[in-house]
């Protein structure tokens, strides 16, 4: 039954997590390891977020042109706002947060996996480090320091994107499209795109480290449990994002 | 001197060990021999608290292990060195950061001080040149022999390995043999070795231990094995025609 398997998944998680935060490692070594994946986890995005926010804020500028175009009730610096709002309130917070679940959610989960198939988890529990602590608590902080900066870079490039496409292409010239990305501007919304990066931050950090732990076995269940962890992440985000919207915006 | 008393595990319905009662002294290598899915592994894992037996007690010195407090748990994480069956170093770290890593952990020592804690662990295991490659950059005995300098960098009085020689040439595999027995009789420390290889058994024997089907089947020293009439013993190492060859000869 598909009720009781994720019951049980939720009991393994909540007792997961307490293991995070117990007996924590020495702060010297903690700091070397949060570097470390701020380097694997973030940094190492940079690129692929750049690249889907530019071309996606391309592409929903000249949607909305397309849109609005015909119109002649409607202002053209409308078509900036419309493209603004998308991407702030919905595209680079969960979109891109649904894409790093892919990207870094695997990498978490199949790293983590492989370490227990090969026994380096057991080496660590052997010597009395907490495997749980240090492998998960800087993937924590990594992600909930560093996906914040992503996603509003991912605002900063999608709307730049917008800029260059419909510039680009003719459908509205620049100061129409600043006029209306200065338009009903509304600070709040970027205060939730960035309260519901955190969260997503939060899950793409532990879902995926919580299916590396569960692998026993082989290459196999590694790569099994990779997927596994992805798409509960990915499932996991659109579900929050549904909540904290209600919560935040209704 | 580590000591178990009725020892039992299982998984699910699958009763692996029921009630293994041994002793691994000193100062000396302990066997423990078997046939692949014996429930060495798990034997080893239960002794190191990798495992939570289901019952059964296990003393370290005269400590029961399940009276330790926090602060003698701490303590026993640091006397157990282990050295693993794959070698399960980390895969993230040069050799030298893999053996400097349990120091790093639990020393308070400066990087130099550490560097040569380090360095004379791995000349120990005749690896000198290999600090900064990778564990993916060794070859098998390679990976093995660091994985002895990091279980023994911080000088345990309690040394576990899971077949460390397995999947190793005959001759890489005495020369990791002998030097798990010399560091046991330099630091006079418990050392405890899982193994199905006769070669390992005939080279560094001085405590065997057969397990078969869960229970301890027969102990003793490679010199009574070469005597006993114990039916199981001479199934299990008359397997290897070369061993029961060297049998005949040394009782003639
Ligand atoms: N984590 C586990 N969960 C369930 N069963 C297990 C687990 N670990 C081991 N077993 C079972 O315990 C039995 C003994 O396995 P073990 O790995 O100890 O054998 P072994 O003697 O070490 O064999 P080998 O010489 O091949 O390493 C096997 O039947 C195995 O299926
Ligand atoms: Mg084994």
């Amino acid at each position: 039954m598909l009720i009781f398997r994720i019951l049980k998944n939720l009991g393994g998680y909540s007792l997961f997590m307490t293991q995070v935060f117990r007996k924590p490692e020495k702060f010297r070594v903690f700091l070397k390891l949060f570097f470390r994946e701020v380097d694997d986890l973030g940094m190492s995005s940079v690129g692929i977020v750049s690249f889907f926010s530019f071309f996606i804020g391309a592409v929903v500028s000249l949607q909305m042109a397309y849109n609005m175009g015909d119109n002649p009730f409607i202002p053209l610096s409308y078509i900036a706002l419309a493209t603004r709002e998308s991407i702030i309130l919905e595209f680079a917070p969960t979109m891109i947060s649904i894409v790093l679940a892919g990207k870094v959610g695997s990498y978490i989960a199949s790293s983590i996996g492989t370490m227990k198939v090969t026994e380096q988890v057991d080496a660590l529990e052997v010597m009395g480090v907490n495997s749980i602590s240090y492998l998960v608590a800087p993937k924590i902080a990594a992600a909930m320091m560093f996906f914040p900066i992503l996603i509003v870079m991912s605002m900063f490039l999608g709307i730049l994107g917008g800029w260059v496409a419909s510039v680009g292409s003719g459908v509205c010239t620049s100061s129409d499209y600043i006029l209306g990305l200065q338009s009903y501007f509304k600070p709040f919304y970027v205060i939730y795109a960035l309260i519901k990066t955190e969260f997503f931050a939060f899950a793409i950090a532990t879902i995926p480290s919580f299916y590396g732990y569960k692998v026993s076995g082989g290459a196999l269940e590694v790569g099994r449990s990779s997927t596994l962890a992805v798409v509960w992440t990915s499932i996991t985000i659109i579900l929050l994002n549904y909540i904290l919207t209600q919560l935040l915006l209704v | 001197m580590v000591k178990v008393e009725k020892i039992h595990k299982s998984f699910g319905n699958n009763e692996v060990l029921k009630g293994i009662d041994t002793e691994f002294h000193k100062g000396k290598t302990n066997l423990i021999i078997g046939q692949s899915g014996s429930g060495k592994t798990v034997f080893l894992k239960c002794l190191v608290g990798l495992h939570t037996p289901d019952s059964g007690e296990i003393f370290f010195g005269d400590k029961k292990y399940s009276n330790f407090n926090i602060k003698e748990e701490r303590q026993l994480r640091m006397d157990i060195g282990m050295v693993f069956q794959g070698s399960a170093l980390y895969d993230s770290m040069t050799v030298e950061e893999n053996v400097m890593f349990p120091l790093s952990m639990f020393t308070e020592q400066t990087k130099e001080e550490m560097l040569v804690r380090v360095n004379e662990v791995l000349s120990r295991v005749n690896l000198d040149n290999a600090n900064d490659k990778f564990p993916s950059e060794l070859s098998g005995g390679m990976q093995k022999r660091v994985a002895i300098a990091r279980a023994i960098v911080m000088k345990p009085k309690y040394l576990f390995c899971d077949e460390p020689n397995s999947g190793l040439d005959p001759n890489t595999a005495i020369v990791i043999d002998n030097l798990l027995q010399e560091i046991t009789v330099e630091y006079d420390i418990t050392t405890i070795i899982n193994t199905h290889d006769m070669n390992s058994v005939m080279e560094i024997g001085d405590n065997i231990i057969f397990i078969k089907e869960g229970f301890k089947e027969w102990e003793g020293s490679k010199d009574e094995m070469f005597t006993t009439d114990n039916p199981a013993i001479l199934e299990f190492v008359y397997s290897s025609e070369l061993f029961k060859k060297v049998r005949e000869t040394y009782n003639n």
